[in-house]
């Protein structure tokens, strides 16, 4: 699998301590006016030829926003953010499509290869006339990639395969010219306008995402895949992905993140919502690895993301699997609202902390619907003066009857600086309905390093390993690509921390 | 003793038992012999009176009286013994407790008088004897923390305390070592007598060398299919029950 | 006289009027705690939902009730609950009872608080955090009473009865009793205490507890609220355990209208241990809440928690529990675990158990189970012949006497059993 060895490769030639996605691209940019109001809206809307409807349904979150104030109840700190002093609209200038790679933006495509695209996928992402045509060298099986740079989605591969097959896998700004009433009908059900702070924010400026539509009965053939980018200096990212999984319908569908090293502090408000029909399932991962900041917690992503799933359909299941170890402040609760009988939510996460990063995360599971279940599993470590705190709600209506629900919840302490916190709200109305909680916190024992060590291994690897032991039970839910990078990713994102 | 008749019963709209016909007269041993998914423990539960099975025709007569229309501990109460494969665990509930309100409530449906704790003791310490039971097996909670074997001497220890009528021998042999299977089948064996009867529901013909039956039925596809004596559980374990299905 | 003010402000209206004649008034430390407590009050008033600390328990049924304080000893002579040892301290109405009471001879001293008030600058509100805790604040305002137990180091202090009977029925009255109780290195002491109050009376019992365990000492705390059923009990205590000493505190709520059960517990000390359990029996109409605190602020600590909670008809339990392992707290061991069982499809239980930790060497855990009995065990139970009814006490009993098993003392665990055997089946 030649892009997990690219990967891979290029992990390991990574010199201790250093954040590797921290290169800045070069590219010709194109910028909205600094600052926040509703003319910026209008700009952004217009700037993607948006119909009227959706203009009026931005100004309207724009409105709520503006009546809204920032959560204080996440178990993390930082400075007041100036939401006047960032650009809200940067995308790469507007060039004529290139006929081969040679003609591509070098800066660009050396993008690519640093967040470990492969080469094929790079041609199609770059807009290379033809290259989506072709199959993926090495007879491997294919990835779909959409690749979002700061705001706009660049490029959409594999288009045409999928489109056989009739899925739609687009960028939500091209759905809305192509697909508007499909966009129109599931936009905001999930997480409307006003569901919080950020998701207010972003449903009034989302500059772009993806779309994903599989239509019934279909089993989409491959992993779809975004791959996220802040470049840009001074903007925020808020990406709004919208995925239907109709009738019958199977996805599985993985997004990557990373960012540029930058002293500032920079502002990602995602909104992902999903649907699930009947019988429908959606598997949802995601590698977390925005610019943390430096060790003294300088700079560093505020990831602030609301991601939301509804099991509207009966025996539909929706799984999200989580590895975050990038961002200086994570706030995302991927959650689960189980309305349909027999539905399925999973959550299962690994965050990590290290230096002074800080970690609010978890999940909501509502159950609704009759014999619904829910499965929690969450990893949480904290290490040099990390913060890392567990959040999550199940709470379960009288309708639930024969509702279950499963919560394991551990964390790792790693040094004597470091927070690990649990903070698990359990609300049951229904009788018949069982709910289990366990959580605990330990720490890496002398006796493991020792035993480890004592067979060869250097402390950080054994500390990689036995971390890696740790979240073994969220590692092997991502898909294989993704779970041999996670695993080098949790390693990197602990380096430092012992001796 | 029992006389089942017609018996047809489904769990969660499947239909399991498809038409049993079964009588094990007073003072007899019977075993019931099948391959895995037969309907074994389906009519041990039917028998005994859990729900989620229900019962979609047939009777069932136990000591004269229709044993389906009454509640599981009616059942216990008129003598019937279910045997668990999976004997439950209560935490917080002390055995002894658990032990005496059993023996208890089943002394006062017969009419006798209850047996205080020190009257119980005793009769426990002498059953425990005859067992081979430590009399630690009193102070812990029920079935909590047992081994498989342990489990099993517990039932065998409450059959021998409230001395049924019939017992129902649920697989007790799985997951038993030979000596802990010689403690069980000592125990059902100083029970056989006139007034006891016993169905043994089994997989391998192994526990009947130890409790040797009157009659053996081979229980395939929710009926009986075929009855015999104990030679008929020699012929299976030799030639497997597809000779059965075969002749049947 | 005109509408009886209610809330915050009908409590600061009340005491305004009685701030000269309340005990202790012409003592300035006293004074300054009191007013402190008014200021501290008056600023949180009664706590909404939208604190976080009180997101499962709404206080508006006690605010919007108007209540008179108690403030002449009545000379009633009610019904007294059975005895656990020869020492007893009787309050009626939060009033101390010299009169009903048997504190005789005993290896320690006991006083009423009204009584002992100039000796306990220093000792009063030292663990109390009037600022945090609106109800704690109500009570420094207001208490009229209270016990004051000092045993000296080294005495063995036996049991000691605390009995609080509310009586008013014509109009609701609201008694804040401040108990004070202090244990000397390798003191130890039993306190059973009986909340309780005839069917029809009204009242609001709003404790506080200032508990000091020196080091070595042991203090169990066995606590039987068995309030009226329309009476409310808002307690909150306080304790401090210092290396070596063992707090055990047992909490059973069983009656009252609306409770809340809060203990904060300090563990400040090396090798000091804290046992904080308790068990809730919920019928319709009733709602109940304990909320721990637990401060593991120094190395080698241990703390087990068991909480059950039985539900029944349309009643509301809540369980929150925070464990806090400062970083000092190295080789911390802790464990709560909270269950309830939900034996009507109208009941409620919400459960917020916390871990927030800050040493790395630590073994902390927690559970949270929510269900209806076990329907094997009833099938097993009644495949021996034991009819439902019974059955299902016996897994009920047996639930909830796992948190009893946690109690050391012996005597406390005997009234605690006792007060839950036999408690479903008349209930059911």
């Amino acid at each position: 699998m030649p892009a997990v060895t690219e990967t891979i490769d290029t992990v390991q030639s990574v010199t201790e301590g250093t954040y590797k996605w921290g290169f800045e691209t070069e590219i010709e940019m194109e910028f909205a006016p600094k600052g926040l109001n509703e003319d910026i809206v209008r700009f952004i809307s217009k700037k993607k030829n948006e119909p009227q409807w959706l203009l009026d349904w931005r100004l309207k979150a724009f409105a709520i926003w503006q009546k809204m104030e920032e959560p204080r109840w996440p178990a993390v700190t930082y400075p007041p953010i100036d939401y006047q002093d960032a650009y809200y609209y940067a995308a790469p200038a507007n060039k004529v499509k290139p006929k081969s790679l040679d003609e591509v933006d070098p800066e660009l495509l050396r993008t690519y290869a640093k967040l470990g695209i492969p080469l094929k996928e790079q041609a199609i992402l770059a807009g290379v006339e033809g290259a989506g045509d072709v199959p993926a060298e090495g007879g491997r099986m294919p990835i779909a990639v959409d690749a979002v740079f700061d705001s706009v989605s660049v490029a959409t591969s594999y288009k045409e395969r999928l489109g056989k097959e009739g899925i739609i896998f687009c960028a939500i700004s091209e759905a809305v010219e192509k697909y508007p009433d499909l966009v129109r009908q599931y936009l905001g059900t999930v997480v409307p306008q006003g569901d919080n702070f950020y998701a207010a924010l972003n449903s009034a400026v989302f500059t772009d995402g993806s779309f994903v539509y599989i239509p019934k009965g279909v089993r989409c053939p491959m992993e779809l895949s975004t791959y996220f980018r802040i470049n840009a200096k001074s903007t925020g990212q808020f990406e709004r992905t919208l995925i239907i999984a109709d009738e019958g319908s199977t996805v599985s569908y993985l997004e990557g993140c990373t960012a540029p090293m930058r002293d500032e502090n920079q502002l990602h408000a995602a909104v992902v919502e999903l649907v699930a029909l009947d019988d429908a399932r959606i598997k949802y991962s995601t590698v977390q690895n925005w610019y943390p900041g430096d060790a003294e917690g300088k700079g560093g992503i505020y990831n602030f993301v609301t991601k939301r799933a509804q099991c509207r359909g009966k025996r539909s299941k929706v799984s999200w699997t989580q590895v975050e170890t990038g961002s200086a402040i994570t706030w995302k609760y991927p959650s689960c609202v189980l309305l349909g009988d027999d539905s399925v939510g999973e959550f299962y996460s690994v965050a990590i902390t290290n230096n002074r990063q800080q970690a609010d995360t978890g999940t909501k599971m509502i159950h609704v619907g009759k014999r619904t279940t829910s499965t929690i599993v969450s990893k949480g470590i904290s290490a040099g003066r990390g913060q890392n705190t567990y959040r999550g709600l199940v709470r379960v209506a009288p309708t639930a009857s024969n509702a279950r629900n499963f919560t394991q919840c551990d964390s790792l302490l790693i040094g004597d600086q470091c927070g690990a916190h649990t903070v698990p709200y359990i609300e049951n109305r229904c009788m018949t309905a069982k709910t289990e909680h366990e959580a605990t916190t330990s720490r890496i024992a002398e006796d493991q390093l020792f035993y480890c060590r004592q067979r060869g291994l250097s402390e950080e690897d054994a500390v990689g390993l036995i971390v890696n032991g740790f979240c073994r039970e969220v590692l092997k839910e991502l898909p294989m690509e993704f779970a041999v990078e996670a695993q080098k990713l949790l390693q990197i994102s602990l380096e430092g921390s012992v001796g | 003793m029992l006389k089942i008749e017609g018996l047809t019963a489904e769990v969660e709209g499947k239909q399991i038992l498809k038409g049993i016909d079964l009588e094990v007269p007073v003072g007899e041993v019977h075993a019931i012999m099948g391959p895995n998914g037969s309907g074994k423990s389906t009519l041990s539960y039917v028998l005994s009176g859990r729900e989620g099975y229900e019962i979609t025709g047939g009777s069932v007569t136990f000591a004269g009286q229709d044993l389906l229309a009454l509640e599981p501990e009616e059942r216990a109460a008129s003598g019937l013994f279910l045997a668990f494969q999976y004997p439950v665990e209560l935490p917080g509930v002390g055995n002894a407790l658990f032990l005496r309100t059993a023996l208890n409530a089943v002394r006062k449906a017969r009419g006798e008088p209850e047996l205080d704790a020190m009257q119980f003791l005793k009769v426990a310490r002498e059953r425990l004897k005859a067992l081979q039971i430590g009399e630690d097996m009193l102070k812990r909670g029920v079935n909590v923390g047992f081994s498989g074997g342990e489990k099993k001497r517990n039932e065998v220890l409450q059959m021998a305390l409230l001395q049924p009528k019939l017992a129902i021998l649920d697989e007790t042999d799985s997951g038993l070592d030979i000596d802990a299977l010689k403690i069980v089948s000592d125990g059902v064996n100083a029970l056989r007598g006139p007034g006891f009867s016993a169905l043994v529901i089994t997989h391998y013909q192994r526990l009947l060398d130890y409790i040797v039956p009157d009659r053996v039925h081979v229980l395939m596809g929710g009926r009986i299919v075929q009855s015999g004596g104990p030679e008929l559980a020699k012929q299976l374990e030799a030639e497997g029950y597809a000779s059965v299905q075969a002749a049947a | 006289m005109s509408a009886h003010p209610t809330g915050a402000a009908g409590f600061l209206h009340r005491y305004e009027g009685l701030r000269m004649r309340l005990p202790g008034a012409r003592l300035p430390f006293v004074a300054a705690l009191r007013d402190q407590a008014a200021e501290a009050f008056r600023t949180q008033g009664f706590p909404t939902r939208r604190v976080e600390a009180w997101k499962y328990t709404d206080l508006r049924p006690v605010a919007d009730a108007g209540f008179d304080e108690a403030l002449t000893a009545v000379d009633s002579a009610p019904d007294l609950p059975p005895a656990h040892g020869t020492a007893r301290a009787v309050f009626v109405d939060g009033r101390f009872r010299p009169d009903l009471s048997a504190l005789d001879g005993l290896p320690y001293a006991v006083e009423s608080l009204a009584m002992a008030l100039p000796g306990l600058d220093g000792r009063l509100g030292a663990l109390a955090r009037v600022e945090a805790q609106p109800m704690a604040a109500l009570n420094t305002m207001l208490f009229e009473d209270g016990l004051v137990v000092t045993v000296p180091a080294g005495a063995a202090g036996g049991v000691l009865d605390l009995v609080s009977i509310g009586t008013a029925s014509e109009r609701p009255e609201a008694f804040h009793p401040r108990h004070l109780i202090r244990l000397g290195a390798g003191a130890s002491l039993t306190i059973i205490e009986t909340a309780t109050g005839p069917e029809g009376a009204r009242y609001l019992h709003n404790p506080v507890y200032e508990v000091e365990v020196a080091a070595g000492a042991t203090l169990t705390h066995a606590r039987l609220q068995q309030e009226a059923p329309r009476a409310f009990q808002l307690a909150t205590a306080y304790a401090r355990v210092a290396e070596g000493g063992t707090y055990d505190n047992f909490t059973l709520n069983a009656g009252g209208r609306l409770v809340r059960n809060e203990i904060h517990t300090v563990l400040a000390g090396p090798n000091a241990a804290c046992h904080m359990n308790g068990a809730q029996l919920l019928r319709d109409g009733q709602h109940a809440d304990t909320t721990t605190v637990l401060d593991h602020a120094a190395p080698d600590c241990a703390s087990r928690q068991t909480y059950k909670t039985v539900l029944m008809g349309r009643s509301r339990g809540v369980f929150q529990g925070k464990i806090h392992v400062h970083q000092v707290a190295q080789r911390t061991d802790g464990y709560q675990m909270n269950q309830a069982l939900l034996l009507s499809p109208e009941a409620e239980i919400d459960s917020k158990p916390q871990l927030e930790i800050y040493a790395d060497d630590v073994k902390c855990s927690h559970g949270a189970t929510v269900g209806e009995i076990d329907a094997e065990q009833l099938f097993y139970l009644r495949a021996r012949g034991i009819p439902e009814p019974r059955a299902r006490a016996m897994l009920v009993e047996a639930f909830l006497k796992e948190a009893v098993e946690g109690v050391q003392d012996e005597a406390a665990r005997a009234a605690l059993d006792a007060a839950i055997t036999g408690w479903w089946e008349k209930a059911a």
